[in-house]
């Protein structure tokens, strides 16, 4: 029983990094029908940023993390949308999908080639302290973690719900002719949602660096994971790739007691081939309408 | 066909004949693995390209292909019979996969095959009894036929390119028999083509059956090819390679995964003297050529032939009839 909950408890917190993952990508495939290939390395380069303001620019690690947050909406969310997204929006999804897939690789060879093909180790913003509750050992490291992407995906949600801009958001995800006509900025909103983003991707990536170190191939297993939460959760819906990544965090973790450490990472996959057959619009997604 | 096409055409495959006279053997190899990998991407341009199905899975049925010859050719099985059984297990798995996931919404298919190439990285790497684990099978042998070995690398090269041909050729009458034009139709208008009685499922299940099949037979020439496999070439990486080709070449042209399969495989030699940034410049064309020509390298010809050529003006009132 112990054992269950400290398994439940670190699942959760490692899906609720990958559910801020999830949620960037399900905003960029609402907003722009972008299916993002390289997510993953958007999760894994913000670290990179931070660690260079503390090491060539010996910047403390508060104002690191925010030079990495300002380094990333730039590059990620504004050069990423007019350089790449943009242009290509009109040929379809097809070649957006390689175009991430080529960026994923560039971004990943790049940390290797000019930063280091070694894992850095990345300062703990949260003290390591383990407590024992109830004979289950639950770090404070993961607490927090799990307090901080809740609360940043509970002030999106709000953010989305409540205001006026983030109403906006909505409509030019759902329509965006329908938006455009009744005046709200299509482009503007569509570029508030890759750094929105591009803001998601640094969290994730400052929260998740500490645990396993900042390293190129980082993305690989990130993406993957939270493609997957994606579309467990549903793709149409925020709080859908939140349970779906705060379900594929639990799964992972418990079947790597339980089943095999083999074929831990096979049970997310199989999970995701199951909700495709069963439930194609995800846990919580709503039915879109047939294309044909 | 015109009769300036089939001088080309004879042309071209002169050429292959002769392309590898007086090579030394790592250039012999590098045309048999072009060969190799055009066949696992013509499947899949069938798959994107005609039927308009995102596939992320072609190595992964290239993997089956090669574990299944690998296993039955060790076991002394000749190839050819190997490579039929890799070919219709293929072509099964590919029922299988694409028929749940071609009921709900057209990007599905790209997560399943990418969900499926993934497990099956995980079975071939973890079932160690069966197919050697990390470790991988070697010593496969390479198939004789009539008395005539393909030990040789130049027997080998021309033991490929027959398999190219024919694979090529038998693409060539699919799309061309009426129930090939049925993909093309499929492609270009899906209602309407729905509307003249087209199954539109059906057409597409069996479009990406096939070209799991072209995947399969790509496996089966793999394992002879290398005479060594291992899980980690069928990796989702590689799949991503294969649609790389098809898409760089041009998705949809019946040459564009030849051309692509053909950059894909040289650009890193060519860009061997930059060393380790040969990646980051690799990807960086890919982006640049993507983001001004998305019909790939045989689009970007044709774009330039245009700027050239005199020009067939269409109705312009027409347009919108057929964007309808």
């Amino acid at each position: 029983m112990a054992e269950l909950l400290q398994l439940l408890i670190s699942g959760l917190a490692a899906g609720s990094i990958y559910a801020l993952a999830a949620v960037g990508f399900t905003l960029l495939w609402q907003a722009s029908q972008t299916i993002n290939f390289a997510q993953g390395e958007f999760v894994m380069l913000p670290a990179f940023f931070v660690l260079i303001g503390m090491t060539v620019f010996g910047l403390p690690l508060w104002l690191s993390i925010v030079f990495g947050l300002a380094l990333a909406l730039l590059i990620l969310g504004v050069a990423f949308k007019r350089l790449i997204v943009e242009p290509m929006l009109p040929h379809g999804t097809l070649p957006l999908v390689i175009a991430t897939i080529a960026l994923g690789l560039l971004m990943k060879e790049s940390v290797k080639e000019f930063y280091g093909a070694t894992a850095q180790p990345f300062p703990a913003i949260f003290p390591q302290t383990v407590y024992n509750v109830a004979g289950a050992s639950v770090s404070v490291q993961d607490i927090c973690n799990l307090i901080v992407s809740m609360l940043a995906i509970g002030s999106l949600q709000l953010f989305l719900n409540r205001t006026r801009t983030g109403r906006c958001m909505q409509a030019t995800a759902q329509n965006p002719a329908v938006a455009e006509v009744l005046g709200v900025n299509v482009k503007r909103m569509v570029l508030y949602t890759f750094l929105i983003n591009a803001a998601l991707a640094t969290i994730a990536s400052v929260l998740i660096s500490p645990i396993y170190l900042a390293k190129f191939s980082n993305g690989e297993t990130l993406g993957l994971v939270a493609f997957i939460a994606a579309i467990v959760g549903g793709f149409n819906q925020i709080r859908g790739a939140l349970v779906g990544g705060l379900l594929i965090g639990v799964i992972d973790n418990l079947s790597a007691v339980y089943v095999s450490s083999e074929y831990r990472s096979a049970m997310p996959l199989i999970l995701l081939i199951a909700i495709i057959l069963l439930r194609p619009q995800g846990l919580l997604g709503t039915p879109e309408g047939r294309t044909v | 066909m015109t009769r300036s096409r089939i001088t080309l055409l004879a042309l071209a495959i002169a050429a292959l004949v002769v392309a590898p006279l007086g090579q030394g053997n790592y250039i012999i190899y590098t045309l048999c693995s072009w060969l190799v990998f055009s066949i696992a991407a013509m499947g899949l341009n069938l798959t994107l390209g005609y039927a308009g199905q995102v596939s992320l899975a072609q190595a992964g049925f290239m993997g089956i292909g090669a574990y299944i010859t690998a296993l039955m050719t060790l076991n002394g099985v000749h190839w050819s019979l190997a490579a039929f059984i890799s070919i219709v297990s293929s072509f099964a798995v590919g029922l299988a996969l694409g028929y749940p996931a071609l009921r709900v919404q057209h990007h599905f298919l790209a997560f399943v095959t990418l969900a499926f190439n993934t497990l099956l990285f995980l079975v071939l790497r973890n079932e160690e009894e069966i197919t050697g684990g990390s470790f991988g099978l070697v010593g496969m042998p390479r198939p004789s036929f009539f008395g005539i070995s393909t030990d040789g690398n130049l027997p080998f090269y021309y033991f490929s390119l027959v398999c190219f041909l024919l694979s090529t050729g038998v693409l060539w009458w699919i799309l061309r028999s009426p129930w090939g034009r049925a993909f093309k139709a499929l492609r270009e208008n899906p209602i309407r083509a729905e509307s003249l009685g087209l199954k539109i499922r059906r057409q597409t299940l069996l479009a990406f059956a096939i070209g799991s099949a072209f995947g399969g037979l790509a496996g089966a020439m793999q394992t002879p090819l290398v005479q060594f496999i291992e899980p980690g070439s069928f990796a989702l990486i590689h799949s991503l390679k294969i649609l790389l080709m098809v898409v760089v070449g041009g998705s949809g042209f019946f040459f564009g995964p030849m051309l692509g399969a053909a950059v894909v495989i040289l650009l890193p030699e060519l860009l061997r003297f930059t060393e380790g940034y040969y990646l980051i410049i690799y990807a960086a064309l890919v982006i640049v050529l993507m983001v001004y020509s998305p019909n790939g390298l045989i689009g970007l010809g044709q774009k330039l032939l245009e700027k050239v050529r005199p020009k067939h003006e269409a109705r312009h009132d027409l347009k919108q009839g057929v964007s309808l």
